[in-house]
Parts: C-alpha cells; sequence; structure tokens
C-alpha cells in the first residue's frame, strides 16, 4: 500500500454502555485518501461516520490509533483542517460575509482588511452568493443559502483536507442537487482534498472518487473502497447515462441493503482492517448490451 | 374608531384612564375638604386637619412644574432641586452597578465555562443572593465607615447576582457548534471569549444586566432613606418629614420615570445584541 496524504491506522473508538461494560463502534479501522481526492464514507446511522470525521477533525480523541496527514500524527483541531457542519454552524449574529472573514482573518493573521474581505467575497461568488445577499444574517438566509456560505468559509481558508460532514443532509432534493453542482465546480478548481460524510448513494456517486463503505456497528469496520470509474467532470443529469452509473449504484445498494448487515459485527482476525478495493469498469470491456451487471463482473481486487 | 391604527387606539385609551383617575381623585379630595362640617369631636382629634393634606393631583401638578422649571437649584443642605437628587441617586446606582459588572462578568465566565468553579461557588452564590441588600447596610457602614461608599455597596450587591447567574447561564448555554468552529478555527482561549462566547451569550447577559439595573433603582430609595444627605431617597423621605406630601407624591412619580428610562436604556441594547437563529 503507498503512502498516502491521510491516513488512518487502526482507529478504535469505544464508548461506555452505560451498564459498566464497554461498546466498541469501530475497531482497527484503517484506510488512506490521496492528495487532491474526494472521497465519501457511506454507512447506516451508528457505524461511527461522525465519530471518524471528529476524529479527524481533531475535536475529538479515538480510544486508540492514529491518523496521519502528511506523515505528522493529528492533535487536536487545526485550520489545515476545514470542517463543514450538517448543521452549518454559521454564527448568527455575523452577516454572511462577516462569517467567511471569521475564517480567513483566522487563518490568514497578517492580512489586510481589504484583502480579507476581496478574498471572502470572492469565495462567497465562488458558490453563487453575490451582491446584497452577502450582508444578511444566516436567519434571512434559506437553508441552501447558509449551507453555500458554510462551504466558502471552509473553501476560503485552504485547508490541506476538507471534512464535510453530511452537508445536504437537511436540504431539500432540489437546492441539494444544485449545491452539489457548485460544491464540485469549486472543487474542481481548487484541487482540495476532501473527505465527506453522506447517506445519499447518488451523491456520493456524483462528488466521489472513491466510496468507502462502512459494515454496521457495533465493530463496525471500512470494508470496501469502491472506485468510481466515471470520468469528470460530471454533471447530475449525465452521469446516469454513463455505463458504470448502475453498476456501482447496484453494487452500493446491494451493500447498504444487505452486505453491511451480515458483515456486521464479525471481528476479523488480521490486525490492520483496510477496506478492500473494488473496481467496477463497464466501459473497460466490450460494451455489453445486457442492462444488469451480474455480481461475476465485478472484480474485487485487494489493494 | 375603526380606521386608527391599534397603537393610535391604544394611546387614546391610556390617555382616557389617565384623565379618568386624575379626575377621581381630584373631585374626592376636594370633596372631602369642603365636606361636612367637623363635629368638634373632630376638629379636637385633628382629623379635618389630616384629611386635608392629602393633594389632589392639580396640586401637585403646579410642584412639578415649579420643580421640573428649575430642577438644579441648590439652596442649602435641606433644600435642592429634584435634578440634582435624582443625579445623585443616578451616580450611585452607576457606580454600583459599574463595579457589579466588572465582577460578574468576568466571574460568570468562569463559572460558565468551567463546571468546577460552578460547583465550587454554587454554595456561596446561593447563601449570598437571596439576602435582602440592605441587610448589608450596617456591616458596609462599619467597615467603609461611609456613608455614600456603602450605598454604592449596597447597590453593588442586589445588582451584582443576576448579572453573575445569567452570565454563567449565557456562557454555559453557548451551542457546542459554535464553540466547535472557533476550535477548528485554531482561536485561542481570549479570542473564542470575545469573538465567540461574548456574542453569543450577549443577549442572556444583558437580561441579567437588564433585571439588575431594575433591582438597583429599587434598592437606592430604599438605601438612601437609610444613609440621608441626598439622593431621591432621602428627598423622599426628607418631604415626609416635612409634611410635603404634594413633594412626596411628586417624587414618587419621578422615582417611577427614571426607573423607566434605565430600563429602556438596557432594552435598547438587548435589542442591538439579540439575534435570530
Amino acid at each position: 500500500m503507498h503512502k498516502h496524504f491521510l491516513s488512518i491506522e487502526r482507529l478504535t473508538q469505544t464508548f461506555p454502555d452505560g451498564k459498566g461494560g464497554t461498546l466498541t463502534v469501530f475497531e482497527n479501522a484503517s484506510f488512506g485518501i490521496g492528495k487532491g481526492e474526494f472521497v465519501c464514507i457511506l454507512g447506516h446511522s451508528g457505524c461511527g461516520k461522525s465519530t471518524i470525521m471528529n476524529v479527524l477533525a481533531g475535536l475529538s480523541v479515538p480510544t486508540s490509533g492514529v491518523v496521519k496527514m502528511d506523515g505528522v500524527a493529528v492533535s487536536g483541531p487545526s485550520l489545515d483542517r476545514g470542517v463543514v457542519f450538517q448543521n452549518y454552524s454559521l454564527l448568527p449574529w455575523l452577516s454572511a460575509l462577516k462569517n467567511v472573514t471569521f475564517g480567513v482573518k483566522a487563518r490568514y493573521r497578517d492580512w489586510s482588511r481589504e484583502k480579507v474581505l476581496e478574498h471572502a467575497t470572492k469565495y462567497l461568488a465562488m458558490v453563487g452568493l453575490e451582491g446584497d445577499v452577502i450582508h444578511r444574517k444566516p436567519s434571512q438566509l434559506s437553508g441552501g443559502m447558509r449551507q453555500r456560505v458554510s462551504i466558502a468559509r471552509a473553501f476560503a481558508n485552504q485547508p490541506k483536507l476538507l471534512l464535510l460532514d453530511e452537508p445536504f443532509g437537511a436540504l431539500d432534493a432540489l437546492t441539494r442537487g444544485t449545491i452539489q453542482e457548485e460544491l464540485l465546480k469549486v472543487w474542481s478548481q481548487t484541487e482540495q482534498t476532501v473527505f465527506m460524510i453522506t447517506h445519499d448513494i447518488d451523491e456520493a456517486i456524483l462528488l466521489a472518487d472513491r466510496i468507502l463503505l462502512m459494515t454496521n456497528g457495533p465493530f463496525a469496520r471500512v470494508a470496501e473502497s469502491v472506485e468510481i470509474t466515471i470520468s469528470r467532470p460530471r454533471t447530475r443529469t449525465e452521469i446516469v447515462d454513463h455505463p458504470n452509473y448502475y453498476a456501482i449504484r447496484n453494487h452500493l445498494v446491494q451493500f447498504l441493503g444487505k452486505r453491511s448487515r451480515d458483515l456486521a459485527g464479525q471481528r476479523s482476525e488480521v490486525e490492520s482492517q483496510s477496506p478492500d478495493t473494488v473496481r467496477i469498469d463497464l466501459s473497460e470491456t466490450t460494451p455489453d448490451p445486457e442492462p444488469k451487471p451480474s455480481p461475476t463482473r465485478l472484480k474485487a481486487v485487494n489493494g | 374608531m375603526q380606521s386608527l391604527s391599534v397603537n393610535k387606539r391604544a394611546a387614546i385609551l391610556s390617555f382616557v384612564m389617565l384623565v379618568v383617575i386624575l379626575g377621581v381623585w381630584e373631585i374626592a379630595i376636594t370633596r372631602q375638604v369642603i365636606g361636612e362640617a367637623l363635629t368638634e369631636y373632630e376638629i379636637l382629634m385633628g382629623l379635618g386637619q389630616q384629611r386635608s393634606a392629602i393633594p389632589p393631583p392639580s396640586d401637585v401638578m403646579v410642584k412639578a412644574w415649579e420643580q421640573l422649571s428649575n430642577p438644579f437649584y441648590d439652596a442649602g443642605p435641606n433644600d435642592k432641586g429634584i435634578g440634582i437628587q435624582l443625579a445623585y441617586s443616578i451616580s450611585r446606582v452607576l457606580s454600583g452597578f459599574g463595579l457589579a459588572v466588572l465582577v460578574a462578568i468576568p466571574l460568570g465566565f468562569l463559572i460558565g465555562m468551567s463546571p468546577v468553579a460552578y460547583k465550587a461557588l454554587n454554595p456561596f452564590i446561593q447563601v449570598l443572593r437571596p439576602i435582602s441588600p440592605l441587610a448589608w447596610m450596617p456591616l458596609a457602614l462599619f467597615i467603609i465607615q461611609d456613608a455614600n461608599s456603602s450605598a454604592i455597596f449596597v447597590i453593588f450587591i442586589c445588582s451584582v447576582w443576576p448579572m453573575l447567574l445569567n452570565t454563567a447561564f449565557g456562557v454555559a448555554g453557548v451551542r457546542t457548534d459554535w464553540v466547535n468552529v472557533a476550535r477548528t478555527h485554531e482561536l485561542g482561549s481570549l479570542r473564542t471569549a470575545l469573538t465567540v462566547i461574548l456574542p453569543a451569550a450577549a443577549p442572556t447577559i444583558l437580561t441579567g444586566m437588564r433585571i439588575s439595573i431594575g433591582i438597583a433603582w429599587l434598592v437606592i430609595v430604599a438605601a438612601e432613606m437609610l444613609v440621608g444627605g441626598t439622593g431621591i431617597g432621602y428627598y423622599v423621605w426628607n418631604e415626609w418629614n416635612n409634611l410635603d406630601l404634594t413633594s412626596v407624591i411628586f417624587s414618587i412619580l419621578m422615582i417611577g420615570v427614571v426607573g423607566m428610562l434605565l430600563d429602556a436604556v438596557f432594552g435598547t441594547l438587548q435589542r442591538a445584541v439579540t439575534y435570530a437563529e
């Protein structure tokens, strides 16, 4: 396994179960993320996705295991790891613009006022917020606009790693679609490394280079790493026509619907549990007239 | 009537009520004074005189006009204008309140942010808080040995509790998400306190300050009745000793008006820092 930009090594998280014992949420979870990669993690509620996210952000400390970024172990929160929270986490007493400059000022302490303003305005414009809107308070913005501000704040800080915790979970489907495409646009301009939690399979396929699949907890683990073999740039309307789209989607649905449960609770004997790499690519082989891909055509390659 | 706005209709109603109350008061007093001739017994007991000493509103209005047209005159220690007396009271309230702010806000931050500090200080707060501020007066007079400073101390002690508890409550209730935003932006403790926790807790803190200033204004009247010398509380008591009930009623009204203005100032400040989530 080659050296990753971000490597998660044998991460274990246990909580007291309230009856004197301990509850292991996940155990020995190991995976890596390359520089500039967009990785989504999919799994049912309770499998510890958010816990992994908090550990990566440095907001909580795992029971055991380390997270290394650029070879250095993560300890505590850092401006190098930007976070977009599910509930936006904008400061309600500041305008949209001030919320972004709040972050920029923290990141670039020696910048002049003008430079901070210009930088913040640029990133707000990248997510489609311009003019009067940026002087409004979060309470005067729609949910979609708030999440845009939150994304602008995170990208404006140009962190080495961007963590997105179900950023579109609270939005309606139409707004979600628009912002997903905006996120893709901003991401393609910035070459940012992104790690994102989501519940939405289609969202994951649209955005990610790779999708990590988690089994159900307790003793959850990252079981598979599915490569998304759909070329970029992608749009929501075009990817559904891609020959690999439904094959990948079926694989993910099968995993979440059935295999995540079957694999749950299996404590593996091996010490390090790296996910199996799964690559589904129908376009490489001769185009198949048959619409349904059968499981035999999936190649599971141990990474 | 229907075409008028709610505010206008309410204003008209208020005015009507005022006129009715003053009218009833005026008529009731004048009737009593020029009523039936007093019996010999009543004259002997001096009852007639006492009754006629309650002034009708017209007298109070004349008094108010007289006082307010020259509020800052100073004709010796026993005869100062209402403006000077109020200024003394307000300056005492603001000094005591200011000291309370300096103590309550930082201490409230500490209690709000540290559960240990909260649990350690809570017994003291619970015992000291229900003590009537005036009960401190003898101790204050003995230790400080100065009437004016003792009055300020009493104001300090009565306004510190609501501010302290509200600050602690507001600081403890700041959403974890906002604190996490500060943490992921690598803000130090002081910057987090000033740029995230203070604005987040400001509405609750201002509520505490508003309650405090209200209590302080209630207490200063009583405190000044005790320490004497200057101030609106002393003025009320002095006019009572002079049996000048017109001045007593007028100063009661002035206490109400100043209290309302103080509350309005803090109400405005409160609205300025309130945010919608």
